[in-house]
């Protein structure tokens, strides 16, 4: 599904040149549970960046689902991640004002889908996650776990491929962080490819695959191919 | 993204900052009820003018005596002076299908007086056809008759003020009175009309024009009124007019013909200017709003960073975020448009009711430029900010909570 060549990331911090990332390879296949793990600034959330295509490698070549797409334009990638990829984000990232279902709805706005049948699809992601009742809250009358469970189900909504979390626990208690990695596997189980950057190890252990990376590079991918 | 999912999202944002766009909404409003308002005064001093010259009379034509005209150069060496207007005038300039009526007039004053009272009053002397020129109406008795113009009657016909200072409340018709030297029989009144460019029929006492003449001891014209039967016979009547007194004048175009039209022409234009002028100060208001829209947008943009990065993750182009800003904009500028048109209407209709005599109201489109001149400012002034939220890197967006 996903093959990285050669993937660079340099920045430009004041002048001086910095590798995030450095000459990764990687192959990732459809319905694959990976966990990419590291100390900070070890360049794990920059990969992430770049296999989500918010961020451009410096050097390297991506493929995604056999097709180059390093050299998109900005528009063809903000098409690719509108009908194939979904991210989970550390802090949510819901709207405020918005609420719950419409929170949900947005992808679906984004990508022009008649009201008629967003209303219909809103309402079965809702019930899906256990979110029916709470479908006209605002965000800040949610509490953590729902609203990442928020996050998940406008993540879901288009069915994509690919879904990517940046640390989907790190700003939850342990009972709703479990909860909602088990969200995330059910939805492996069902097909999507999952992505998970995280620090902490019991959740990072999780995944059937697990790379470690340090100062830009992958140091260890375990259980590949097993 | 539909026009109307974009306006529906830009709604929920602006319902989401109420006091920014509260007060955003009132600075827009103040700029179009600026404009509907000012140019409702100057509309309405504009209406009651040219309202004024048409009550003179509609295809009217003033022929006065002279030529009217500054044309620079030296001045003659044969001195050209101008033939004076004269009854006779009057009845060759009748020859014509594009004339309807003409009403030679003579204007002088003398102190009319009946019992021990006297009063000093405007005596216009006049043919029955003035009647119809100037639009009068009678409260007692009847005009000036139709009749021999060189033979007249020792008749007169009273303004409303001058009968009620005379008379007070007796009857006045049947009674003689004297002007100046000579004795005439009241027939008529004339309904109260007020001013009317400058004169006030109320202080007048018209006698047949002949017996001005000799009253005044004079035997020329002050003004020869010409009336032409539609808009169109105007120029005709209007080179008729001319020809015939040059024609009787030597071949020396000595009068002036003033039409109606003309003088109409130049205060519309005139005031039509100024309306304009004052909307167009007003209007300065709502680019000031423009500017205030755009720092609106501006902070909007960086408190909602994170928003947009959320936006560019969830696929959202570049193109799409901006209509989202510019739907924003634009839904600001035309709900402050139409709270100012409302505001405007509000006080416009507030000054009729303070002021029944002027007509004010809004010219129509001073309305329409003052919602599109909103409503441009207000794109203009957002096509920054949403560039600014398209061109975010998502990423760093992202990363800003």
């Amino acid at each position: 599904m996903i093959r990285l060549q050669g993937i660079e990331r340099i920045f430009d911090v004041g002048g001086q040149q910095e590798h995030a990332l450095r000459d990764i390879n990687l192959c990732v296949e459809r319905g694959d549970y990976i966990s990419i793990m590291g100390p900070s600034g070890s360049g794990k959330s920059t990969l992430l960046n770049i296999i989500g295509l918010l961020d451009r490698p410096s050097a390297g070549r991506y493929e995604f689902e056999q097709r180059d797409i390093t050299a998109l334009s900005d528009n063809e990638q903000a098409q690719v991640r509108r009908e194939h990829i979904g991210f989970v984000f550390q802090f949510f990232h819901l709207i405020p004002r918005l609420t719950a279902a419409e929170n949900i709805e947005l992808p679906l706005v984004l990508s022009g889908v008649p009201t008629a049948q967003r209303r219909a699809r809103v309402a079965q992601t809702l019930k899906a996650y256990g979110l029916a009742e709470r479908a006209h809250h605002r965000p800040e009358q949610l509490s953590g776990g729902q609203r990442q469970r928020v996050a998940i189900g406008r993540a879901t909504i288009i069915e994509p491929g690919l879904l990517l979390a940046d640390e989907p626990t790190g700003n939850l208690d342990r009972t709703s962080g479990h909860e909602v990695v088990e969200i995330l596997e059910q939805l492996n189980a069902r097909g999507i490819t999952l992505v998970v950057v995280t620090h902490d190890p019991e959740l990072g252990q999780r995944a059937r695959r697990r790379l470690h990376m340090v100062d830009g590079a992958i140091v260890e991918d375990m259980g590949h191919g097993a | 993204m539909t026009l109307s999912d974009h306006l529906g999202y830009a709604f929920t944002a602006l319902r989401g900052a109420r006091l920014r766009s509260g007060l955003m909404l009132l600075a827009m409003a103040i700029g179009v009820a600026a404009v509907v308002v000012l140019s409702a005064l100057g509309e309405g001093a504009r209406r009651y003018v040219v309202g004024e010259f048409a009550s003179l009379g509609t295809h009217l034509l003033i022929v006065l005596p002279g030529r009217n005209e500054t044309t620079g150069g030296a001045p003659p060496l044969v001195s050209e002076t101008p033939r004076d207007l004269t009854l006779d005038d009057a009845e060759a300039l009748k020859r014509s299908r594009h004339v309807r009526l003409v009403a030679p007039i003579n204007v002088g004053a003398a102190t009319v007086s009946w019992g021990g009272r006297e009063r000093e009053a405007v005596v216009m002397g006049a043919t029955h056809e003035i009647y119809e020129v100037r639009h009068f109406t009678m409260a007692q008795g009847s005009f000036l008759p139709h009749g021999d113009v060189r033979h007249p009657q020792p008749v007169a016909v009273l303004g409303a003020r001058v009968k009620r200072e005379l008379f007070g409340a007796a009857p006045a018709l049947g009674e003689r009175i004297r002007i100046g030297e000579r004795r005439f029989r009241v027939i008529g009144v004339l309904q109260e009309q007020g001013q009317s460019l400058g004169m006030n029929t109320d202080d007048l006492a018209i006698i047949p024009v002949m017996a001005a003449q000799s009253l005044f001891n004079v035997n020329t014209l002050f003004r020869i009124l010409v009336e032409a039967p539609s808009r169109e016979a105007i120029e005709p009547a209007q080179r008729h007019v001319i020809a015939t007194l040059k024609a009787r004048h030597d071949g020396e175009e000595d009068v002036t013909v003033i039409t109606q039209e003309s003088v109409l022409a130049t205060f519309d234009r005139i005031l039509g200017a100024l309306t304009m002028t004052v909307s167009g100060i007003a209007a300065i208001s709502l680019v000031v709003a423009g500017v205030l829209i755009m720092n609106v947008m501006l902070v909007a943009v960086a408190q909602r960073t994170a928003e947009i990065g959320l936006l560019k993750a969830l696929g959202a182009p570049a193109r799409a975020i901006q209509y989202l800003f510019l739907a924003e904009a634009a839904l600001l500028s035309l709900l402050g448009a139409a709270i100012g048109l409302a505001i405007g209407q509000a006080s416009t209709a507030l000054l009729r009711h303070l002021y029944p005599a002027l007509p004010f109201g809004a010219p129509l489109w001073a309305i329409i430029a003052a919602i599109l001149v909103a409503l441009g400012t207000g794109l203009a002034f957002g096509v920054l900010p949403a560039r600014r939220a398209a061109r975010l890197d998502p990423v760093q967006a992202l990363a800003r909570r």
